[in-house]
């Protein structure tokens, strides 16, 4: 759109069609955004005779309660435990892995690369129940690291493959130099490969976790204490317990979805590049 | 940043072009000390909770198993029979069909007139950006909750709607007919910003003198549109609809605090429905059939869609 008579520009049909579409897709999207935060604001009665309007009495007790309950605090404490330990144990055995893959020439290399690709093929899901007993042979169900190490396993795929093709960037004759002046491979990783890469750590950090955080199926299966659940399986068991309170869950859902939203905004751009890098360039 | 590198660097080095003297030059002991340490972890877990699963789930879907002890109940391609058998299976993938079609046939539509829109620079359109793709963001279990919330007979917005036309607000999640609709509407709301970000980052990386040349060559908007850059765009609308399609086999998480595929199975998709009848009443056997079938399908489709559709890519 070009700025030229923008008088002239409120007018044109194309104009108003744009802002109209726009107008409504915006509504579709950010109504039941909305009607959950204020929704928590309200008491039950309010919010079935006025579920779209502002409150009329604001109701911060829903949240003051859930803020104040230990309950609220140990689903994040757990989900951030959980996507911690998935986003550092990946970060690690990815980098390690692709930087192999992509500066050490051996025999079967592409074999192996192709191995691992594999893993972007199919969903956990499929392989859901025998992973469930070989989590439970191994001793770890019902614990952070049976959610954890499963998480890493299926994201080491994507991440391999998108440092891989950042760090083959790193000019050659940079290691080789190093190499020639006495500088051992796992040195130029850790002092070379790994600074110069931190854009796109960050970006498979962010993927790695916004995956984990949000992650249910696999919490659900290998976890059955109330206390170890991340907040996708104890918001739903919030959902059970109050059933119909609605103003309740409202709020709990609002707190919940908040440090995802708040880390969108500070980490917009990694976001946004990591959800859609594995795509654009396949 | 990639290409900062790039630049900084004298002289660029093409894939796979290294120097023959490099590679039996110095350190073979350290690439070899590299190979022991660096690659065991990232295969030893990939080997042992992703490929040795779906390799197990095989061999145990040939068993009647309640997962304790060893299985010892050997009955062959019975658990396939049955699962084909179940009238609930069909409806999962009739579920999974619908939402590819709906993928294909409303949010893909939506998705890229969108990003044509807001490629384009005006005051706002970043901010519209990010508000179209934070749905994606959400937990679908976060986003299942507000929409079964919205859909509530009672408190719910749609209800809320209902009323003040006089109407009785129905429970839309509750009925047969209207579940699996309910749940389409949310996946919509879910996921079209993704499939426009993807649009939107391809239109920027879009050769502009190509569109400048058509039009001064006499083409209108629309024709430089339909002719120049929709064309363009066929490699990004074949990877959006792959991901539709892939997204759809995994769905799982936001049908759960709808409709946890009920009623009566109407909206299960083919997770939900390996939820419901093999994880959570531990059939290994059956649910592993349930898994076999839909890894078959995942790869198959893949394959074929990336050799008839993507070979170029």
């Amino acid at each position: 759109m070009s700025d030229v008579g923008t008088t002239r520009a409120l007018f044109d049909p194309a104009v108003l069609f744009k802002a109209a579409f726009l107008g409504i897709v915006a509504i579709f999207v950010l109504v039941p955004l909305l009607a959950t935060l204020l929704g928590g604001f309200k008491s039950l009665g309010e919010l079935r005779v006025n579920p779209f309007g502002l409150p009329q009495h604001w109701e911060w007790q829903n949240y003051a309660d859930i803020l104040f309950s230990g309950r609220y605090w140990q689903l994040l404490r757990n989900s951030l435990i959980i996507s911690t330990l998935t986003v550092t144990l990946t970060l690690i055995t990815a980098s390690m892995a692709a930087f192999t893959f992509a500066h050490v020439r051996f025999y079967g290399s592409s074999m192996l690369l192709s191995y691992l690709t594999i893993g972007l093929l199919f969903p956990a899901a499929t392989a859901v129940l025998p992973l469930f007993i070989r989590v439970r042979d191994l001793g770890l169900l019902d614990t952070y690291f049976g959610v954890a190490l499963p998480q890493v396993a299926f994201s080491l795929a994507m991440s391999v493959l998108l440092l891989r093709r950042f760090f083959k960037d790193i000019p050659y004759e940079l290691l080789e130099a190093a190499l020639v002046d006495g500088c051992s491979y796992i040195k130029f990783f850790r002092y070379v490969t790994l600074p110069l890469s931190r854009p796109i750590l960050a970006t498979v950090g962010t993927i790695t976790f916004v995956n984990s955080w949000n992650a249910y199926l696999l919490p659900l299966v290998m976890l059955n204490t109330d206390a170890l659940y991340p907040w996708p399986l104890g918001i739903m068991v919030y959902q059970g317990e109050y059933s119909s309170e609605w103003h309740l869950i409202l709020a709990f859902i609002t707190l919940t979805i908040l440090p995802t939203i708040i880390l969108f905004l500070l980490a917009q751009k990694h976001i946004v590049a990591g959800l859609t890098a594995g795509a654009v360039k396949g | 940043m990639a290409r900062r590198i790039a630049i900084a660097s004298p002289i660029g080095v093409a894939d796979g072009a290294v120097p023959q003297a490099a590679v039996r030059g110095p350190g073979w002991d350290g690439r070899f000390t590299v190979l022991i340490l660096f690659l065991p972890p990232a295969l030893l877990l990939f080997t042992l909770f992703v490929v040795l699963p779906i390799g197990e789930a095989a061999w145990y879907s040939g068993f009647n198993w309640n997962g304790f002890g060893r299985p010892t109940n050997w009955i062959g391609f019975d658990n396939y029979r049955f699962v084909l058998e179940t009238r609930a299976f069909w409806l999962a993938l009739r579920n999974n069909g619908l939402i590819i079609a709906v993928s294909l046939a409303i949010q893909l539509p939506l998705a890229l007139t969108l990003a044509l829109m807001l490629a384009e620079r005006f005051r706002g359109a970043v901010a519209l950006r990010m508000l179209f793709f934070m749905p994606y963001i959400l937990a679908e279990i976060a986003t299942g909750l507000i929409f079964s919330f919205v859909y509530d007979g009672d408190y719910g917005l749609v209800a809320s709607i209902w009323r003040t036309f006089g109407a009785e607000p129905p429970h839309l999640l509750a009925s047969t007919d209207t579940a699996m609709l309910a749940v389409l509407i949310v996946i919509v709301w879910k996921y079209f910003g993704f499939h426009m970000m993807l649009f939107i980052a391809a239109l920027q990386s879009l050769d502009k003198s190509l569109i400048e040349a058509a039009r001064i060559d006499g083409a209108t908007r629309s024709q430089a549109l339909r002719h120049v850059v929709i064309p363009l765009l066929y490699p990004t609308i074949r990877l959006s609809v792959f991901f539709a399609i892939i997204g759809s086999l995994q769905l799982f998480d936001l049908v759960m605090p709808l409709t946890r595929g009920g009623p009566a199975d109407s909206s299960n998709t083919m997770v939900s429905f390996l939820y419901n009848n093999g994880i959570s009443r531990m059939r290994v056997g059956y649910g592993s059939a349930i898994g076999v079938i839909l890894f078959v399908i995942c790869v198959t489709f893949a394959f074929t869609y990336k050799r008839w559709f993507m070979r170029d890519e």
